[in-house]
This record gives structure tokens, sequence and C-alpha cells, in this order.
């Protein structure tokens, strides 16, 4: 009936050469280009939004053009620069504090560090869940609701069970997250497979509903801290803590935990036959169908994983840094995973690195405020402009005329509202 | 044979038909369940809820006497009700009027839910159905975005992004220049230029559409946020606007009910009706609106007969761009008066979605922003209202309410078929 | 309208579609195109109508040069084309799919359509051609042959003088072919030029002036159906074929493997395509399935490999029916080489190894419980990619990267290197070259001297003629005949895939053999 379609025809039978190593290393420069380029583009783009938002500055530019353009480029390298010192410490620091040989002092040093490995833990929980979904075919923008849910299972097993040794109550705080998240994951993806529902719609709404719950749960009896009126969970035992890395310091083994689930989802996804299921069904269902996988059970469970791993984000807040739930814990940590899973084009290593990233970023912000007044918020804009980049290669192809794979990662996800 | 040909595609529809008649059965029940255990069972057995009509000092209009309902009796008989719609939903379906029933429950639950919460006590009724049309005013702006957008093609995610925008520069605009009109054509503008970022990168970059429309929404929230704190800050005489005074429409405004909640709103109000109405005869009943019907369903389609697929999809995306932002001005100019950081608080998803509840139609997505203006107006009054109420539960049943007619009914409300699908020539 | 077409020539990357085309359509002629899938008949009026642009040559209308840069050009031209895939919005009704682009407007802003204005047109139109639809109906809710009605009058709403219809019997019944021939000569009769695009050889026979065939891009002639008979018109069209000759040993058939009876599937739109089909595969043979595209080879194929719910009719794989998914039939002992090779058989992003565990990775030696054994997995992979020649830099370059005939020989590799009873080829070869298509035939002779029962899907007659031990004929849902490929013609199954019988058979067979024509009625 259809005459064949030549767009189709790949020109056949051509032999491909094998690569040197030269050529290979220009594939890995490639494949960083557009990540390094993304963030070089977005800091310039940033520079100007601080720049021309300086009332002043319009005000400097006509008495004194050169002037004006000084104080500005001074004020960018400014900001850039606390924000810097914030997120990795300054290097005259950390000389005075070796110098000084003062214990105190040294861990003192280390304090932005710090703050960036403890503001990096959760994003690579949402991170990598996010990615299990994407690298399934699913975009699940729900992990910030199934953070809270497992924030609420795991705030509850901190608390509930008294008289336990950490190694036990530890790992069942933890499994109890993760056992929220699923539950706020399963939904969407049962929803998605039986009845071709789209998680997008699902998971925002499951978003909302989670909200209203926590507000319940903080004013149950039980639940609510005695002798408060205000919405906040009771403490959650010592034992159910995530020990600090280092004494004196915020950054705890929730960091750690969330190395390990990187390594395990990487494993589920590359090593297991479970994530090869995944992967085919992701990128191609109909191939994969005809390989005799099973789309539901793939979707139903990438979705309950990923919402394990968001639920294990707000578990890690609770029991690593506030002990106790309210409904603030998250400041749009579930958001922030779509922006690093979208960076790091959805592998497990890269989002250790992205997450790094924008906890340094968001570590950073704090101290670039109180220092030069330039607001927190700047890094929303440079996280924006860097996923906006990543996700549109061809942009970036275009800016600096050079070439970059066509490739995102995200070649997997349902478009628009398509089952 | 012949027949045989004819019949088997229905019986395939039908079997989903079933499964969805089986959920919408099975969640009537809960809500009986629900009624006549939970909230029948909580209540002094002889206490009656009066309802007031009459706005509060309001001077006037015809009088209408307030509405008093024996508590327990009402809820009982709305419990049976919902059961007894229930089972016929379970056993034979109501056919194409599912919608008509589906609205009948909820609205008799939630009555029921009033009557048990003002128990013993006088709610002012009119004043929740007032604020339930001021809370949906912008979900429906952000619908009606959406709507514009997605009729042509083109997934519009960043409804919410675009609102945020809308209502920062309109606040700031408004102040700087001392002229509201002139903040509303800014916030239109800027709405509209977000738009245009998210055609360019969703039509000529072909970015997936939902991850492009992610990238505006952070955007959005992080620029006006970070300009917010570093400009407003400093210069709060940039976030003083004078918000939009009301024009009660004479006479209009005197009917009972209906006046006060449609025809006593400021200048949004009105613009959006007119805005329901435009969009809804030129979707349905101009050229205008069947090419880019077209455009939306069969792109190719189109391209044979000579409409430009792609230009089409750019003017509507910019379109609801300008919709949405106006939508965000009433946050600032019509509604608080000053911008606060992220202060749409998700209405742009809310939007997003009584647009796909109200079946990607103008009057259908205002009457699903109803509902969910009716769940925010209800947050708000029962806060007053003080009591122990786990209200948290009711204001969870619009998104419930969603989520079931997103799965259970998918097949029936029909998207634009071309959705989120980008368009190349051969 | 005369129509002329001057040395068109449309190439794409790797072939040439049409290869200096010379055609003349006169005013009030039906002038047939006939040509195998493939011959460049939707290329050539893709260009015509403004879709291509021709490397070479050029279209005069009525003595003048003109060229067309998008349909709206050619539609102004007066050309009216009714695509093969209609161009219909389904939720669209009638009116308002017929008025689209040239839409009648009243109102004072000039911008309300006006739907009576379009409907009293749409009302002349079908009753000075006998074009009976329902107006206001929607056309998600019309038959097939219904819409075919709106696509012409939408060419007719827009006054063209010169009507392409691109195949326009293949979704028809035999009765809505005899509507659509009324209606086309109804046309004629108004001084309508028409260019019928078939592959059908009676019905070029029957409703054309005159007949242009083409082949593999080039037109072989033009004739008369006076001075045309179905015969020679098939031997035009299919040609003397350079036979790709397959060695092979004459075989040695078993048991039966596959049986297939009385089986009935859907295709996605629910309208039965496999009717009634009876089959049978023994081990070590080859049964080769020739038939025009559309006539419910993908769909057979899919029911036997348990993609698709047959609606009756029972498959059994050695004696025992098996359950309708695809890995109840992959255990069973099927291999599938699918048609569309990027959409069914593999997983393009994934690398060569991955694809070539694709439906075996969950069983040892390639799992260890849940987890994969790279180990196992590349020593495979490294033993396909050397056994079956695929030309890779590696068994981890992704599938995608690499030509059409290498992606078809990691789907064979899979699907040969296990140990099967039957193997189902879907159009092995499409889209290849020569070597791959000599090297991929040669496996699957070598995968019958195994043994295995197999089931080739073709629409390339050389490809069947060459692979066949019997050769079955597929029309119209049905097998229609199954021949000796020693003793069959070209010209013999050119005419059964064309819905013709050839005479002798006729006769032999008697009666029984054009029951289909009256079978799937609609």
């Amino acid at each position: 009936m259809a005459e064949q379609r030549p767009a189709d025809e790949r020109p056949t039978g051509e032999d491909v050469p094998r690569p040197s190593v030269r050529v290979r290393l220009a594939g890995i420069a490639r494949g960083l280009a557009v990540p390094v380029l993304a963030i070089f583009s977005a800091l310039v783009i940033g520079a100007f939004v601080i720049v021309l938002s300086d009332v002043t500055f319009f005000e400097r530019l006509s008495a004194d053009p050169g002037g004006a353009l000084g104080t500005a480029i001074g004020g960018v390298l400014e900001a850039y620069g606390a924000l810097f010192r914030g997120a990795l410490g300054s290097p005259t620091g950390y000389a005075e504090a070796f110098a000084s040989g003062d214990p105190a002092q040294i861990t003192k040093a280390f304090v932005p560090i710090s703050e960036t490995l403890l503001a990096a833990t959760p994003l690579i929980f949402t991170g990598l869940a996010v990615a299990l979904g994407f690298q399934c075919g699913l975009f699940n923008i729900g992990a910030e609701g199934q953070l809270y849910v497992g924030a609420m299972f795991g705030t509850f097993a901190g608390f509930a069970f008294a008289g336990l040794p950490w190694f036990i109550h530890l790992p069942l705080a933890i499994g109890a997250g993760f056992l929220g998240g699923a539950l706020w994951g399963f939904v969407p993806g049962l929803l998605k497979a039986r009845t071709g529902a789209h998680e997008v719609i699902v998971t925002i709404m499951l978003n909302y509903t989670a909200y209203r719950l926590i507000e319940y749960i903080l004013k149950v009896p039980g639940y609510q801290r005695e002798g408060r009126n205000d919405p906040i969970s009771k403490v959650a035992l010592e034992s159910s803590w995530f020990p600090p890395l280092i004494e004196g310091l915020r950054a705890n083994w929730g960091f750690v935990l969330g190395l390990v689930a990187a390594l395990a989802v990487s494993w589920l996804l590359f090593r297991s036959t479970r994530g090869f299921e995944f992967r085919a069904v992701g990128f191609n269902p109909s191939g994969a169908r005809a390989a005799g996988m099973s789309i539901a059970v793939s979707t139903i469970l990438a979705m309950t994983i990923s919402g394990g791993l968001a639920g294990l984000a707000g578990t890690s807040i609770v029991l690593g840094v506030t002990h106790s739930l309210t409904s603030g814990i998250s400041a749009g940590f579930g958001f922030d995973g779509i922006a690093i899973a979208l960076m790091a084009g959805s592998r497990p290593r890269g989002i250790v690195l992205a997450s790094l990233l924008f906890g340094a970023l968001r570590a950073g912000a704090t101290p670039m405020q109180s220092i030069t007044g330039v607001p927190i918020d700047l890094v929303v804009v440079i996280q924006a402009l860097v996923i906006m980049f990543v996700a549109a290669p061809a942009l970036v192809r275009e800016l600096y005329r050079i070439r970059v794979p066509e490739t995102t990662g995200l070649e997997t996800f349902a478009k628009g509202w398509r089952v | 044979m012949t027949a045989a040909v004819q019949v088997a595609p229905a019986v395939i529809v039908d079997r989903a038909a079933i499964r969805r008649q089986r959920i919408l059965g099975v969640v009537y029940l809960v809500m009986a369940a629900a009624a006549a255990f939970v909230l029948g069972e909580g209540i002094e057995p002889g206490a009656s809820s009066t309802f007031l009509l009459k706005p509060a000092g309001s001077q006037g209009g015809l009088d209408i006497p307030p509405l008093v309902v024996p508590a327990t009796l009402t809820i009982y008989l709305i419990a049976g009700l919902c059961a007894a719609l229930g089972a016929i939903q379970l056993v034979r379906g109501f056919g194409s009027r599912w919608t008509v029933v589906l609205g009948v429950v909820v609205v008799a639950f939630v009555f029921a839910f009033l009557t048990w919460a003002g128990a013993g006590r006088s709610m002012s009724l009119i004043g929740i159905l007032q604020l339930t049309v001021q809370k949906a005013l912008p979900i429906t702006f952000g619908a009606l975005s959406g709507v514009l957008c997605e009729r042509s093609g083109v997934v519009n995610i960043a409804i919410e992004g675009m609102l945020l925008a809308g209502a920062f520069s309109g606040a700031v605009v408004g102040s700087g220049t001392g002229n509201n009109i002139i903040g509303l054509v800014a916030a239109a503008l800027v709405g509209g230029a977000l738009a245009g970022v998210l055609a360019v990168l969703a039509i000529r970059y072909r970015m997936n559409q939902i991850v492009a429309g992610t990238v505006i929404n952070i955007l959005a929230a992080g620029l006006t946020s970070f300009l917010a704190s570093r400009v407003l800050q400093a210069h709060r005489e940039l976030n003083e606007p004078t918000k939009f005074a009301s024009i009660p429409l004479p006479l209009l405004s005197d009917i009972p009910i209906v006046g006060p909640m449609f025809f006593s709103g400021n200048i949004f109000m009105y613009m959006l009706f007119v805005l329901i109405g435009l969009i809804h005869w030129a979707l349905f009943h101009t050229r205008w609106g069947l090419r880019v019907r077209a455009v939306g369903e069969h792109p190719r389609a189109a391209d044979t007969v000579g409409i430009n697929v792609l230009f089409t999809r750019y003017r509507n995306v910019i379109l609801g761009g300008i919709v949405a932002g106006v939508g965000g001005a009433y946050f600032t100019l019509g509604s608080t008066g000053s911008f606060v950081h992220d202060m749409t608080g998700g209405r742009g998803f809310i939007g997003l979605a009584a647009m796909i509840f109200g079946g990607w139609t103008p009057i259908g997505a205002f009457l699903a922003s109803l509902v969910f203006g009716f769940a925010d107006a209800l947050q708000a009054r029962l806060s007053i209202l003080g009591a122990a109420v786990p209200s948290e539960f009711l204001l969870m049943v619009p998104y419930l309410v969603t989520i079931v007619v997103v799965a259970g009914l998918v097949g029936r409300v029909r998207m634009p078929a071309a959705d989120g699908m980008p368009y190349e020539k051969e | 309208m005369r129509l002329e077409l001057r040395g068109i020539t449309k190439r794409f990357p790797g072939v040439i579609a049409n290869r200096d085309i010379n055609l003349v359509v006169e005013p009030g002629e039906i002038h047939a195109l006939l040509g195998e899938n493939g011959a460049g008949k939707t290329t050539l009026m893709n260009v015509l109508f403004g879709l291509y642009k021709p490397d070479e040559g050029e279209i005069l209308i009525d003595g003048k040069s003109v060229s067309f840069h998008d349909p709206g050009d050619a539609i102004a031209a007066g050309i009216g084309m009714v695509h093969q895939h209609f161009m219909l919005v389904p939720v669209f009704t009638v009116t308002e799919n017929v008025m689209l682009g040239v839409e009648s407007v009243r109102g004072p802003l000039g911008q309300q359509l006006d739907r009576p204005a379009a409907r009293r047109r749409i009302i002349e139109i079908s009753e000075a051609h006998n074009l009976r639809v329902d107006p206001d109906a929607r056309v998600e809710d019309l038959p097939v042959g219904v819409r075919q009605r709106v696509e012409i009058i939408k060419t007719l709403y827009r006054r063209s003088d010169l009507l392409v219809l691109d195949e326009p019997t293949s979704v028809l019944t035999p009765q809505e072919d005899e509507e659509l021939f009324e209606i086309m000569r109804s046309l004629k009769a108004s001084g309508t030029s028409i260019v019928f695009i078939t592959h059908k050889l009676n019905e070029a026979m029957g409703i054309a002036d005159r007949i242009t065939v083409l082949r593999a891009g080039r037109v072989i002639g033009t004739t008369t159906p006076e001075e045309a008979s179905l015969e020679k018109l098939a031997e035009m069209m299919v040609g003397r074929r350079v036979s790709l000759v397959v060695e092979k040993k004459p075989a040695k058939p078993g048991a039966t493997v596959l049986e297939v009876d009385d089986l009935v599937v859907r295709d996605d739109r629910g309208h039965v395509t496999v009717d009634g089909l009876d089959l049978q595969v023994r081990a070590g043979e080859i049964v080769a399935i020739a038939g025009v595209q559309g006539n419910g080879q993908t769909e057979l194929v899919e029911a036997i490999t348990g993609l698709r719910q047959p609606v009756g009719g029972t498959i059994r794989i050695q004696g025992k029916p098996v359950r309708h998914a695809p890995r109840a039939v992959l255990e069973a002992g099927v291999a599938h080489v699918p048609e569309d090779r990027l959409e069914d058989g593999c997983v393009p992003a994934f690398t060569i190894a991955e694809n070539l565990v694709l439906n075996t990775y969950y069983r040892k030696p390639f799992a260890n419980g849940p987890q994969l054994d790279r180990d196992a997995i590349e020593r495979e992979a490294t033993r396909l990619v050397q056994d079956f020649d695929i030309r890779t830099p590696s068994a981890f370059n992704p599938v995608s990267n690499l030509s059409g005939g290498n992606q078809q020989k990691v789907i064979v590799a899979r699907e040969f290197s296990r140990p099967v009873h039957l193997l189902v080829a879907a159009q092995p070869t499409r889209g290849l070259d020569v070597g791959s298509i000599e090297y991929i035939h040669r496996r699957i002779v070598g995968k019958r001297d195994e043994g295995a029962a197999v089931l080739v899907v073709s629409t390339e007659l050389d490809e069947v003629f060459a692979l066949a031990d019997r050769l079955a004929v597929m029309y119209q849902g049905k097998i229609v005949d199954v021949l000796d490929p020693a003793q069959a013609t070209t010209q013999q199954v050119g005419l059964l895939m064309g819905g013709s019988r050839p005479v002798g058979i006729v006769e032999a067979e008697a009666a029984g053999g054009l029951t289909h024509v009256v079978t799937s009625g609609g």
C-alpha cells in the first residue's frame, strides 16, 4: 500500500571506521561540551541579570559610562566570588585555619563544603527519582509530594519507636520513608498503566494532596508535638538521626546514603534485568512489547521506586537536619530534581555531580545575599537557564557554532498528554 | 460478517466505558458512606445549620431570608442520594449525562459537608460563593491560556510561570507609571513574551514541550523572586499599585445570589467573561477557530489545504501567554495589591487541570475552575470558622476528582489529537 | 485541464525515486498509473502536488510551465489530490472538513463560519456526482468508503479540474470499488481529468482510458485497455526479473509446525483484515506469502507472534495452541523478524549487544537472578557480530548508528541464533542493499535446512520466488492460492496479487476461486 518512504533510507553497507583514541576523546569532550557551555552561558546571562536589576546602574551609566561598567563587572565578580566562597570556602580561610592548628577553626573552615554536601543530599535523591522515571519514559513531576509523604512516614518511624538501637532504628526510619514515597509513586504508575491517565497531571494533583495531608497530620494529636499549636511534628528520636560525617559540621551520613542510592539506581538501570526492561520500555515501548516485556509492570514498578527515592529525600532532611516535620522542609527540592535529572542526562553519576553543583549554588547563595545583597533567587534563574541549554542542544550549537550531540537523554519520555 | 465489522470497535470501547462507570459508581458510594458515617455521626441530633444568602452589609437588592436546614436529616438525605446515584451508576450507568451526575454528587456532598461544619450556627454561604468566583478568576485565565495553546497543538505547562510573570510586571509597571491600565498591558506583554520563548523552544528547537514549560516556570519563579528582593525591597513604591475598583453592574448586581457572585467584581471579572465568550465563539464558530483546531488535530491535513501550521502555533501560544499574563495581573492589580514571592501558589497547574477537566473548552474550563475556586474559598472560610474540622480532606477533593476524571474518563474527554507533537514537513 | 510532466527526476539519499518521467493527462481523461509498491507512483504525485520539489524536469498545465512550492499552489492551479491516508480531521464534520482552508464566512467581522452556505454547495456537488454523504456527520463516525467521498468532494469544492486518486481502492470493499468507479465516470463526463494510481490490473483495465506503467521509478510504457491485456500489463508491471539466485537444495518437509485455521483478525480500526485464513507450515520448508501490502499480511504476522489478539480461529504451534502474548509465543520456540524493524524489531537507542539479547536477557546465561551477566552478554555479542558479519566498530555502539542492512543483521542474528521451531520473517529485506539481501536469504535457507519451519511474508516478488518452497498469495485477508514456485510465473502471481485470476487457474478451480471477492463486505 504505502510505497517505500525514501526519507527513512540509510546509506547501506557502509563500513564504519574504528575510532582512534583521539576521536574517542573528542567524543567525550563533545559530551561534556553541552553541560559546561550551558553552565557558562547561564552564568553570563545571570551576570546581566545582576547588573540590569541594579537600579543605580542606569543612573551611573548616564553620568559615567566607563565607571559604571567597571563597577558593574566588579559587582558581578564580587557576587560570584561570594557564591563560590560560600559553596567551597576561601583559600585564605583554609590557610589561616590550618596555620592556627586549632581543630575548631579547621572544622569551621570546612563549613561551606559541609553546607554544599548538606544541600546536595536531598537533591541526589530527587534527581535520581526523576531520572529513573525518565529512563522508563515517565515524567515524575510529583517528587515534591512523594518527598513529603516519605518525610511523614520517616518522621513517624523516627519518633514512634523508642528504645531501639540506632542500627535498627535508623534503617527502619529510612525504610518507612521509602515506603511512604513509594506509595505516592505507585498510584500514578498504576493509573497510567491501567487507564492511561497521564502521570504529569496525576502527580501534580498528588503534590497538592500531599500538602493537605501534611497539614492535616501535623495537627493530629500523637503526631503533633505536645504543647505546640503550630503545625510541627514530634521530634524524631536521636537513635534515628543520621550521624554527622564530622563532629561539628552539619553534613551527615544522609549524603553517603545518597551516594549508595546513586550506586543502587545505577545497578538497577544498567546491570539488572529490570532496569533493562525499564530502559527498553522508555526508549521504544512497541519494541519492548514485541520482545515480550510488560509495559504495565515496568511503568508501575518504575514509578513506585521513583516515588520511594523521592521519599528518601524527605527522610534525609528530617533525619539529617530538621529532626522533625514541618510543612516547609522542602524548598522545592522535588522540582530541582527535574533540573538535575535533565542536566545529568538521567545518569546516576551525572546526578551526583549535578546535585553537588546545585547544592553548591544553594549553599553559596545565602552568604552571597548577606555579603553582596544579590538575592538567593539568582541561583534559581541560573538553574532554569542551565536546563534550557541542556535540553536544547541546538541552542548551544547555534550560539557557539560547534558540533554537539543531538541526544539530550530526554528521548525516552512521552510527548504531550499522550499515553 | 458485515454487522460484526461495525460492532467491533464499539465493543472494545464499551469495556473501557464499563470500567469508568464502575470507578465512578464506587466513588459515589464512598462519598455516600463518608457523608453518612463521618458527617452524620458527629453532630447533635436536633441541630440545624443556617446559611446566609445576602452579603453582609449589602444595602440594595432583594432581601433573601437565610436558608435553615435540619443538619442530621439533610446529611442523611444527601448520603441516600449519593448512594442511589452510585448504585445506578454501577448497575447501568448514565451514558452521556455522566458529567451532570458527577456535578450533582459533588455539589450535594459539599453541601452535606457545609451543613455538618455549620451545624448549630450560621454561615455566610453567599460569602463563600463570592469568594469562589474570585478564587476561580486566575485559574480560569490560566485554563483559557492553556486552551488557546493546546487547541493548536502545543502543550502549555508554563501557565504557572506566565501567571507569576504577569503578577510581577503588572504590579511594578502599574505602580511605576501610576496607571493600572498600563500595568495590565505590561503584564499581557510579558506573558506574551514568555510564551514567545516557549514557542521558540518548542517549535523551533523542538524541545520536549513539557520540559520547555518547566524551564519557563522555574525561570519565571526565579526571576520574579530575584527582582522582588533586589529591586522591590529597596523601592517599595514600585510595589504599591492601586487595585482596580469593583464595578457593580447596575440591575444585574441586584439579582439574588448570582448578582453578588458574578456582577459585582472588578474589570478582571468582566474581561474574563468577555474572553470566555470570545474564545468560545472564535474557536467553534469562526474561520480562525476552525483552522486552529485543524492544526491541533491533524496538522498535516491542515498543511495540505494551505494552512501555515507553524505560524498558527506561534500565534496561539503567544495569545495564550497574553491571556495568562492578564490573569497574573489579577493577583496584584485585582486582588492583593502588591507582589509577593511565589504568590500564584500553583494556580497555573490547577488551571491546567481545569482545562483538561473542562475538556479543552472555554466554558468547561470555567466551570471546572469554579470547582477549584470553591475549594480555595472553603479553605479560607473554614479556617475562619475555626472548628476542629479536618478541612484538609475536603480540600483534597478537587485534586482527587481531577485524578478520577483523568484516570476514569480520559477516553471521553477528548484532547486535541496532535497536542504536544512537533510538526515537521515531509 | 491538460497536464504534462516532462522529464521529472526525484532523488532521495541513496535512491532515485523517479527517473526522467514523462506523462500527459488529457482533459476529461482517466489515466491509470500502474505499478508495484515502490515503483515511484506516490513520489511522482507528491511532486505534482507541491509536497516534493523535483530535482529535474518541469510540470506544464495547459502548455504553461508551473512550479509549486506547497500544496496551496497546486490547489490554486486546480489540482486536487485524494491521499492514500486521508487528510481529514476526524472530529470535524463533513462540512467543516470540506470547507477547511476555503471557508465561507459571514457576519459583520467577516469571520464567522457560514456553515449553511458551505453545506448547500456540498449538497449540490454530492448530488451532481452521486457522492452520497451527510454533511453534518462527524468524519470519525463514517466508514472508509464515505470518507473517501468526502475527500473527493473536498477537491471538487475547490473547483479542481484534475483529480489525483492515490490507491483509492486499497481501502475499499469490492462493492465500494464499483461505486467509486461510477463516481469517476460521472466526473469524467463533466470534464474532470483523473489520475488513478493503482497496482490492481483489472481496475486499470476496467476504468482507465489510458494506462501508464511505472517500474523502479521509470515509465515502462503507456497503453490503452484496448491494446493491452492483463498478461501484458502484469509483465510490464513486474518485469522480467533478474532473479536473485539463492542456492538451496530441495526442501525435506517434516511434521506440521504452524497450523492456522479459519483465523480472523482485525486491524487497529476494527476492520477485519485477516478473514478466515488457513495456512500450514511444515518443518524444513519455506512458505512465502506474496501479496500487495495492506491485504492482511501485517495482521496475520502479528497474530501469529502474539502481538495481536485474533477475534476468531486458532493458531497452533507444534500442535498446541499458544497464549497470545509475545513472550509465550517466544518461549514456544518462535523467532520473529518484524516488518517494522526500528519500531518492533529493536530498541534503536540500545547498543548492539543489548539488542542481541532483547528477548532473552532474563534467561540464563544472560542473567543471574535479577542481575544481567554482562560478560555473557558481551561474549554473545562478540560471537554474533562475527558470525553474522555485522559491520560495526564495536558491539557497544547504538543500533541507530548502523546502516539499515546491519540493523537488520542484528535482528536476524538475535532471532536466528537460538534454536526455534518456527521462524516468521516479515519483509526481511525491505530497503536493504543487494549484499545484505543475499546474506539474509542465505541465512533463512540455512534455518530451513536446520529443520525449522519458515514463514516469509514479502511484497517483493523476486524475494518470494527466490525463497519459497511453497508460494502462497494473499489477497483481501485470505490465501487465494498456493503455488509451486518452480511451476508458477511472475505473471501468474502478479495477476493473483492484483485480484485477478489467471485464466487457466480459474478453469481448474471452477467456481470456488472467486468467492473471496464478495467475502469482506462493508
